[in-house]
């Protein structure tokens, strides 16, 4: 090959044409085909913290309509059937189409910037995972407003949710909205395992990954294996009204308590797919705020990764009232124990760097304490729910509403609150507002507290979970009509969190590179990032690279800037090991999302569909694998 | 921030294999979610066989021929599969294939087979709790079958074409082949869960 023929590589071009450069092969086009093609991790992570924040306000006005119902005693504002189908969006939105969606994907967006590469492993998949997610959802609420909501719960027991049960098609339109949503967190979670593994900069040996990413690791391997489970048994659950299968048929061999193993062998760790994410955050931000590296970094490494095991063997303490064998409830009443051990190592951890550290008390750090506090209660109420004597009086009742309420937005809620007003500025490239943002925390903690405290004492009152309306008599109007004043002073607080962004997005200050002299890669871009992240891609020398090195940043050069490429590195070591390019943009994600929603949706109804989507499914992914001769597909 | 240069990744190569490469680890890690969605299917099987005795429930025994047959022909693939993952590493187009047009035949020979499965079960999936796990065992890994043949002959076709001589198109040979091993081994445990489980237990 002639010299003249040689692609152009980085070495040749200064700092300003290589910026810009790369910004236009790394760009996504503008307009409206732009945005259905990107590939873009930054745009792709954005949209999902977005759309799982939409979801958070469908999600928290349910919530609202079910306290105002609950407000007083005999209150006759909706009816048992809309308040049955409330609770079962609520929870469901709360869990599948917000928490675990926003926890899972902060890091589609925040992982490559944080290991210095320029995407995450798989784009396309990536935009495919997204659309799927947004369909699953959507269908889901349009079903509620057809009257055609799930209505068992959130966790969808049977023998209510069979066939000869349901109302319609309400079972299976929860079972179908959890494997669009599963199949998106899946994709998700197989992108992020890569990326980190074969991503990282030169250098980013095991010991120099962000915490953060860590805890997007262990989570994205908790979701590998934990959800395959809930679609296990949603499809199992789907099948009954389909085509008759029995698995939950007690007349024919069937079991119901096989439900609830299976969907609990899921949703145990699936409170560690919020949780442990969210102390990802809390360990992103404690160092920036104190101004000092973590204390104990491979204790938390080490406790991020016990959690992840020891969440796979808790399942059975939601099931401690179903009559099981007296030596399996002790044994889960230990693991349940056991669980608190890896968090307190954490916890002490961030204490112990808070204690010597500057502190800096802007807004995130009131979160992050705000967090320790709220999710210590919660898990001191779990302590005592792991005991089968204190949960076999106190289950079903608002004593677990509490605990699970305080489990899940102390420990997941209120870290993201923190991580929100910690990255805005890099996403956006505005500071959001200090005195807004106290008002949102200090609105948050009242609220929150004020609205789930007292359900503690009216579950040890004996108050069931899921009821509709309750008698005067049973003197609950009190603390209920306290904890609905709390609801809405806990919402309140979220319009803050809109506001402050609406006003920052306007006329916020602008946002330098790296406002809280953070020591993470994401901050050595500006703020937001180009397209390509890194124009040249750092050598990373410390755990806090940035504050390694304070003036100038080691870099590699060599890689092609006539394509997008980027570095794959050794999973140990993170050795340079091959230059490998990425993909452009496609519209073939958007197209399997489209044919793939379709059929699914249509399986709802008819198992015909099946056999009808096969074929135009067939067609997007080949046309989606077929090469077409772009120079990233050169090897 | 400003930076300052201290190497160069102009020498590396533009593609890797197996565990260099990210499709590698991505189909890794697509079949340990897979394996966990069998070894749940299967944990379910178990589950209601001891909530169920005698098992079969209520049904006779699976015939275990066309099972016995799929795994006989799957094993009987892997030779030229692994044939066909190192002719790919190699980059020898022809014998790459060669080993495709065969492993198109290896796969579409036992979905042959898989058809006749099914009624051998000795029973239909909406009589009870049994044949409702059967099938959907045998249902879950028909699919991967379906999907792993599918590819091989999109794969096949490809490498018919101007696409073929190329390092990431070899890439896909491999991670094919490697997915293939994950079909024709998962068919294992689940073919003696299915077929030979209720005659020993």
């Amino acid at each position: 090959m002639s010299a003249a023929a040689e692609p152009l590589r980085d070495s040749a071009l200064d700092d300003a044409a290589l910026q810009s450069r790369l910004a236009q092969i790394w760009g996504t086009a503008p307009g409206f085909w732009g945005w259905l093609t990107t590939v873009d991790h930054k745009l792709i992570g954005r949209r999902y913290i977005i759309t799982a924040l939409c979801f958070l306000v469908l999600g928290g006005l349910a919530a609202l309509v079910m306290r105002l119902q609950l407000g007083r005693p005999d209150n006759t504002l909706i009816g048992p059937d809309l308040y049955d189908q409330l609770f079962t969006m609520h929870g469901a939105t709360m869990m599948f189409l917000f928490a675990v969606p926003v926890l899972e994907t902060i890091p589609v967006y925040l992982v490559p910037l944080m290991i210095g590469t320029r995407n995450v492993a798989f784009p396309r998949l990536n935009a495919f995972s997204y659309w799927v997610y947004l369909f699953g959802g959507v269908m889901l609420w349009v079903a509620f407003f057809f009257n055609s909501g799930p209505d068992a719960g959130w966790f969808t027991y049977v023998p209510l949710a069979s066939q000869e049960y349901d109302v319609g098609n309400r079972s299976s339109i929860w079972a179908q909205m959890i494997t669009y949503t599963e199949l998106s967190g899946l994709a998700v979670a197989v992108e992020i395992i890569v990326t980190v593994f074969k991503m990282r900069a030169p250098g980013m040996t095991l010991d120099r990954i962000p915490l953060f990413v860590w805890a997007a690791l262990v989570t994205a391997f908790m979701v590998l294996f934990a959800m395959p489970a809930v679609m296990v048994c949603s499809t199992m659950l789907m099948l009954d009204p389909l085509l008759g299968f029995r698995f939950f048929d007690w007349k024919n061999g069937g079991d119901v308590l096989l439900w609830q193993h299976l969907f609990w062998f899921f949703g145990h760790p699936e409170v560690y797919f919020i949780f442990i994410p969210a102390t990802g955050i809390v360990s992103a931000i404690i160092p920036a705020f104190a101004q000092r590296k973590m204390f104990g970094y491979p204790a938390i490494v080490l406790a991020l990764i016990a959690t992840g095991f020891l969440s796979f063997g808790l399942w059975v303490h939601h099931m401690f009232v179903t009559g099981l064998p007296r030596l399996g409830e002790s044994f889960f009443t230990a693991s349940s124990m056991a669980v608190s051990v890896p968090a307190g190592v954490q916890i002490f951890c961030w204490i112990a760097t808070l204690w010597g550290g500057a502190l800096r008390w802007r807004t995130p750090l009131l979160f992050v304490l705000g967090f320790i506090v709220n999710f210590v209660i919660g898990g001191l109420t779990g302590v005592m729910v792991a005991s089968v004597p204190i949960d076999t009086q106190v289950h079903d009742t608002y004593f677990v509403v509490a605990h699970l309420h305080y489990v899940l937005i102390g420990g997941g809620v209120f870290p993201l609150l923190a991580g929100i007003y910690y990255w805005f500025p890099k996403l956006y490239g505005r500071m959001l507002d200090e005195t807004l943002g106290r008002w949102n925390f200090w609105l948050a903690m009242l609220g929150f507290n004020l609205a789930f405290f007292p359900m503690h004492i009216l579950g040890l009152m004996g108050m069931p979970r899921r009821v509709y309306t309750y008698q005067a008599e049973m003197g609950w109007g009190g603390l209920n009509l306290l904890s609905t004043i709390g609801a809405f002073i806990f919402f309140a607080s979220f319009v803050v969190l809109l506001a402050n962004m609406v006003r920052s997005l306007r006329r916020g200050e602008t946002a330098p590179d790296n406002p809280w002299n953070a020591g993470t890669l994401e901050w050595a871009t500006s703020s937001p990032p180009p397209p390509q992240n890194f124009s040249r891609i750092p050598v990373v020398t410390d755990v806090e690279p940035l504050w390694d090195n304070p003036q100038s940043l080691p870099t590699v050069d060599g890689l092609r800037a006539d394509r997008r490429e980027l570095i794959v590195s050794t999973l140990v070591d993170a050795e340079p090991s091959v230059r490998e390019s990425s993909p452009l943009p496609s519209i073939w994600p958007f197209a399997a999302a489209m044919v793939t929603s379709l059929t699914l949706f249509g399986s709802v109804f008819t198992a015909r569909a099946i056999e009808w989507g096969a074929i135009p499914i067939a067609i997007v992914f080949i046309g989606w694998f077929w090469p077409k001769g772009a120079r990233e597909e050169e090897s | 921030m400003k930076t300052h240069t201290v190497g160069s990744v102009a020498d590396l190569p533009t593609t890797g294999f197996d565990s260099a490469a990210l499709t590698w680890w991505g189909t890794l890690a697509f079949m340990s979610l897979e394996g966990s969605g069998f070894i749940l299917a299967a944990g379910a099987y178990l589950y209601l066989m001891a909530v169920n005795p005698p098992w079969p429930y209520h049904s006779p025994l699976p015939n275990y021929w066309p099972g016995t047959i799929v795994a006989l022909l799957l094993l009987a693939s892997l030779p030229l599969n692994h044939l066909t993952a190192k002719w790919a590493r190699a980059r020898d187009l022809a014998k790459v294939q060669f080993g495709l047009v065969g492993m198109s035949l290896f796969g579409i020979a036992p979905l042959i087979v898989r058809w006749f499965e099914f009624p051998a079960l000795n029973i239909r999936w909406d009589a009870n709790a049994y044949g409702s796990a059967v099938w959907f065992l045998l249902g879950l890994h028909a699919t991967h079958l379906v999907t792993d043949v599918g590819d091989t002959l999109v794969l096949a076709a490809l490498m018919f074409t101007r696409h073929a001589n190329n390092g990431r198109r070899f890439g896909d040979v491999t991670d094919n082949a490697f997915y293939w091993d994950f079909v024709v081994l998962t068919w294992l445990p689940i073919y003696a869960l299915i077929y030979w489980v209720p005659r020993i237990a």
